[in-house]
């Protein structure tokens, strides 16, 4: 998203340097050493790391023992029963909440963005959430959704519906992690980043459109929607990549159950790396997240150029 | 919001636009109403989760629930919580990693985005490109290995894994906010202050530091609330009851499950409200204060961004 338009002053192919911008580019470099050393000690290092630790066998007491594509093949074809459910599963709430949450949180923004009387005091209102520990956030839900007693349950049987048994049972599991990651994300920084989209919406298009005899539904798909799609492609991105690694709601309200119900892939690495100390194959499960996560993120980015427009430019 | 609009004639919109007031009412009215039910939903957890903390364990687990406290155990209750469970220990122990980290983040993103947004040097679209690359790096991959390096350091079980890396770049996300701000900054007054005979240093301490205040506000609010509310660093670094953080120590309160070993006894649901009321105020009250800079870091990371 025109990130790099702002570091593009310099060409790579430069001249010799003079001695004045020799001592500049050391400085430079002296200013970017706490990041360049964190970079290499916190992320190349780890990764490096947990590409070779992928292809041994690893339990923390001997030392790895090289044993290559077997973590991948045991994954992968059918040796670990647990992995392609819990694969299955992310999906599963990546699918229904990230449409949901993109819904919801465009419908906040656009009420939000009807000069409302002490807008500030609703966007707070509807914010709160999101700053809530998630911990915090899965224990108040899992008292409000409990099957017995919960006042979710009191709510739907006073007006006469049957209230699902949510964490106790098989299939209302996931909604309700599903339920509790909407509470705590419909207003949150997507709804914001939609806002302020919104408000970066041209008044002469829209004035435009209704000179034209345009009325709200028109303006909204035909103006609106286009204009604010390079927002959408954003927090769909940044959604989805969040979506496929639900683990603390999960971990909180369910532990994964009940009988894995809600036993997501981040569970499934967090449970064989950290409890049954399993770190090579953990590694390995944690690579094939990753390439998913990617390929879907580079497969958004191609498709995106049908339907993201973007201001300014021409087609 | 009507479907009335798709085949609108002038003489439609005129008469529509005679109609106004009334019409307008009638929208008006129904958007603050959606807002209002929004708002609700927002807040209904909080406020289920305040009374059940007022109540009596046997009151708690009434049904159907009685909403007003009987016994109006409020005072008992937010007092117990501080007595069942070293509960004063995990806040002071999350004050700790948050205020350190959030000083070493802060610090060394500063001076990392002064180098990106003000020094040529061969090599910065690229490092910056990876910068930008590592915000969108799912966290599992470096877990296992990081665990592993910070237990060979000796760290675990210490709050160092979860302080020290934020003091080498304090963060992309930090970089990037403030790096966007300091390209916002004119670039006459660094060099004005060079005339003068200003070595870089003093240029960013003296020069630019001081006009970054609402960027850094910006990054401490978001820093804050992305510590303080952290769990998965504290869930495999620390072990030791005694050095939980008080989000990890609110599982102490939980009934069954993953906290079985820790937890044993009657059930302690109105302590468990109490206690997640407690450690959910200080994001609350933090942005109550610092409302705006949340708004604009948001906002300038996700577009522009």
């Amino acid at each position: 998203m025109a990130v790099t338009a702002g570091a593009r002053t310099t060409t790579s192919v430069r001249p010799r340097m003079t001695a004045k911008q020799r001592r500049r580019a050391w400085q430079g470099y002296a200013f970017l050493s706490p990041w360049l050393f964190g970079f290499l000690a916190f992320t190349a290092m780890p990764i490096v790391i947990s590409i070779v630790l992928s292809f041994t066998k690893y339990s923390v007491l001997r030392p790895p023992e090289f044993i290559g594509l077997k973590n991948y093949q045991h994954a992968l074809g059918g040796g670990d029963a647990l992995v392609w459910p819990s694969i299955g599963r992310s999906f599963y709430y990546a699918l229904v909440s990230v449409p949901l949450g993109l819904v919801g949180s465009l419908m906040v923004a656009i009420l939000l963005n009807q000069n409302l009387h002490v807008t500030p005091f609703w966007r707070t209102l509807f914010f709160l959430p999101t700053l809530t520990p998630s911990v915090a956030s899965a224990l108040l839900w899992r008292w409000m959704l409990n099957p017995e007693i919960g006042l979710v349950k009191f709510f739907l049987n006073s007006v006469g519906l049957p209230s699902p048994r949510w964490f106790a049972s098989m299939e209302w599991a996931i909604p309700g992690i599903i339920l509790i990651g909407l509470w705590g994300s419909v207003g949150g920084s997507a709804m914001i980043i939609f806002l302020a989209g919104l408000q970066d919406v041209p008044v002469e298009l829209t004035e435009a459109a209704e000179i034209d005899g345009a009325g709200t539904m028109r303006k909204f798909w035909h103006i609106t929607i286009p204009m604010l799609s390079p927002v959408v492609f954003f927090n769909m991105i940044m959604g989805i990549i969040g979506a496929l690694r639900v683990f603390d709601t999960a971990f909180v309200a369910t532990n994964g159950g009940p009988s894995y119900a809600t036993w997501f892939i981040s569970l499934h690495i967090y449970r064989t790396a950290f409890m049954y100390f399993d770190m090579g194959y953990a590694a390995a499960v944690a690579w094939i997240l990753v390439v998913i996560i990617v390929t879907l993120t580079v497969l958004q980015f191609v498709l995106s150029r049908t339907w993201v427009f973007y201001q300014g430019e021409t087609r | 919001m009507t479907a009335t609009g798709r085949t609108l004639t002038t003489a439609a919109a005129v008469s529509r636009k005679r109609r106004r007031p009334l019409l307008h009412y009638v929208r008006r009215g129904l958007i603050y109403l959606l807002v209002a039910v929004g708002g609700a939903v927002s807040m209904v957890p909080f406020g289920w989760a305040f009374l059940s903390s007022g109540k009596a364990p046997n009151e708690i687990v009434n049904y159907p629930p009685t909403f007003w406290p009987q016994q109006n155990l409020f005072v008992e209750n937010y007092r117990q919580i501080w007595v069942e469970a070293p509960f004063l220990m995990w806040i002071r122990n999350s004050a700790i990693v948050t205020s350190l980290t959030l000083i070493g983040a802060i610090a060394s993103a500063s001076v990392v985005a002064y180098s990106f947004a003000r020094f040529e040097f061969p090599g910065r679209n690229t490092w910056f490109f990876l910068m930008l690359s590592t915000m969108m790096l799912p966290g599992e991959v470096t877990l296992i290995p990081s665990y592993l390096i910070f237990k060979t350091l000796g760290w675990v079980d210490s709050f160092k894994p979860l302080i020290v890396p934020a003091w080498f770049g304090g963060g992309a996300f930090n970089i990037f906010l403030l790096r966007q701000f300091y390209m916002t900054i004119p670039r006459d007054l660094d060099e004005a202050a060079e005339m003068d005979g200003a070595n870089p240093l003093t240029v960013f301490i003296k020069v630019l530091l001081p006009l970054t205040k609402p960027a850094i506000a910006t990054a401490a609010a978001l820093g804050f609330i992305g510590s303080w509310n952290n769990f998965m660093g504290p869930l495999i670094y620390l072990n030791n009851p005694d050095r939980f953080t008080a989000v990890l120590g609110l599982r102490y309160f939980m009934q069954g499950t993953t906290s079985a070993q820790l937890s044993a006894g009657p059930p302690k649901d109105h302590l468990l409200m109490a206690a997640s009321i407690v450690v959910a105020l200080p994001c609350l009250v933090l942005f109550f204060v610092a409302q705006k800079y949340f708004v604009q870091g948001i906002v300038t990371t996700g577009l522009k961004g």
